[in-house]
């Protein structure tokens, strides 16, 4: 069954086949990751550029490894120490890095759509790895992929996605992918950090945790971003730790099998407790693990020749 | 794609299994050092029944390695048909085995050539040995088997096709015929 999508700009849109293909996959490559020799052949020989215009540990580590894993040649760009400073476009800057001749890049900025921008103005693979408040698809398979393999199916669990959803493209990619997958989904914040258009989503919306946790199989926090204190969205972290963090007191009715997910980086001690962090069924550091499987497989689907039946040799 | 003939029926097929199974020991007496891996896909499923056969005569509990080697395969960049990636999944240490590679069919040996990159990234085996239910020429590498169940000259316009109880409910082995555009 071949990839139906080109580029990975997002989820909203791709099919439930194209998901299942790429976490398929994934599991498959989650078993290399687990060899003495790290390491398969497949793309070497292809260039993929990692190009960074906002800061990133976790999602820029996890692709350059992903590329490493597949012998691919990383090549790292971050703004702040580029052209960009002298005042480089967008467009230029990918046409000059084009024309040293590539094959994908990975892209992440601070402006939704960018990657939509870059697929219009160069023939290279483009991977999404974060777009403003729009999307970020490979966290939300990674998130995809770590639940279907401790709970060996998708379709029919509860997920309860809980914090800023408003400046999520965690939320966002997530909310789409896993309708997409038959997931039931409720978003979580209070109503400030609450997007105001959720009909789209299809998703269970409420501004009451227990109400969210509620028979949920997964609880998914999201990053409180301080900085959004002083814009006036929520009185105090105290407050919204008291009403929003998640921490063993909230937890006392929730069954034993319900994962704690977070993308990371955590704010301990506001959305999550750092004994509900570390807890048993936290599987935060297994998201980690999943996600440079889950990238190698994005990169291996996308980057190849056209997608078909197995050829006998 | 049509049926053309019929190269093995069940049993003709048992009885190679065994015979290169029988062949397999003879060369290799020394059961604490040898390993059975099988190659995606149809490979695994004669690997196995050779596992089997061997746990059965010499009272062992050998496990079947199994190995896709679609990662290591050199026309990623240039096949028009992407294959989908497979698991793989060897339960045993490959350090100094006398290791037979078990697959369907060989042809070109483009596929052979992948896996003996591939197990060497697993380890340093003292030897790799290659088991084909059937060889049908036309090869492109240079590459040959240990232990042939059956030889065969083919066009390049056929194709062999394994057939196995667990997938398809029947054991056989036919040369299949790609037909004609009329």
């Amino acid at each position: 069954m071949p990839l139906g999508i080109q580029h990975l700009l997002g989820l909203h849109g791709v099919s439930e086949n194209d998901i299942q293909l790429i976490l398929d996959t994934a599991d498959n490559f989650y078993e290399v990751l687990q060899r003495e020799i790290k390491l398969v052949p497949t793309l070497r020989g292809k260039t993929v550029v990692n190009l960074f215009y906002e800061n990133s540990t976790r999602t820029r580590l996890s692709f350059e490894l992903a590329e490493k894993r597949l012998s691919a040649s990383p090549l790292n760009f971050s703004a702040s120490t580029s052209s960009v400073k002298k005042g480089e476009t967008l467009k230029d800057t990918i046409r000059n890095i084009e024309a040293m001749k590539i094959d994908m890049v990975v892209v992440r900025h601070s402006s939704p759509g960018v990657p939509y921008f870059l697929t219009q103005c160069t023939d290279a693979i483009i991977i999404n790895a974060g777009d403003g408040f729009h999307e970020h698809p490979t966290q939300a398979l990674l998130d995809m992929m770590t639940i279907r393999r401790h709970f060996k199916k998708l379709a029919g669990l509860k997920v309860a996605i809980i914090g800023d959803v408003l400046h999520s493209r965690v939320a966002r990619s997530n909310a789409w992918g896993m309708k997409t997958m038959g997931m039931d989904v409720t978003l979580c914040a209070p109503p400030t950090l609450m997007p105001q258009h959720t009909d789209s989503l299809g998703v269970t919306v409420t501004d009451n945790i227990f109400e969210a946790i509620e028979g949920a199989d997964v609880i998914m926090l999201l990053r409180l971003q301080l900085e959004r204190q002083t814009s006036g969205l929520f009185p105090s972290v105290r407050e919204y730790r008291e009403l929003y963090g998640v921490d063993l007191e909230k937890l006392v009715n929730v069954p034993d099998h319900t994962l704690i997910m977070h993308p990371g980086p955590i704010n301990r001690g506001i959305e999550l407790a750092s004994n509900v962090a570390d807890s048993e069924r936290s599987v935060i550091l297994d998201q980690v693990t999943n996600g440079v499987a889950v990238r190698m497989a994005a990169l291996y689907l996308l980057g190849g020749g056209e997608s078909g039946d197995e050829e006998h040799v | 794609m049509k049926k053309h003939e019929l190269l093995m029926d069940s049993t003709a097929l048992d009885r190679a299994l065994t015979r290169i199974t029988h062949q397999f020991l003879e060369k290799n007496p020394d059961l604490d050092n040898i390993g059975i891996v099988g190659m995606q896909t149809r490979g695994v499923f004669l690997a196995r029944r050779i596992t089997e056969k061997i746990n059965a005569m010499e009272k062992t509990s050998f496990q079947t390695g199994v190995l896709d080697v679609t990662l290591y395969r050199d026309d990623y960049r240039t096949a028009f048909k992407q294959p989908k990636v497979q698991i793989t999944d060897i339960p045993f240490n490959i350090n100094k085995k006398e290791l037979l590679l078990v697959d369907d069919v060989l042809y070109t040996g483009r596929t052979v050539r992948a896996a003996l990159d591939a197990l060497t990234d697993f380890g340093r085996p003292k030897s790799i040995q290659l088991a084909v239910l059937v060889d049908r020429g036309n090869r492109e590498f240079p590459i040959r088997a240990d232990f042939i169940g059956k030889k065969i000259t083919t066009l390049k316009n056929q194709e062999v096709a394994l057939h196995v109880n667990e997938i398809d409910k029947e054991d056989s082995l036919w040369l299949m015929q790609l037909e004609e555009e009329n």
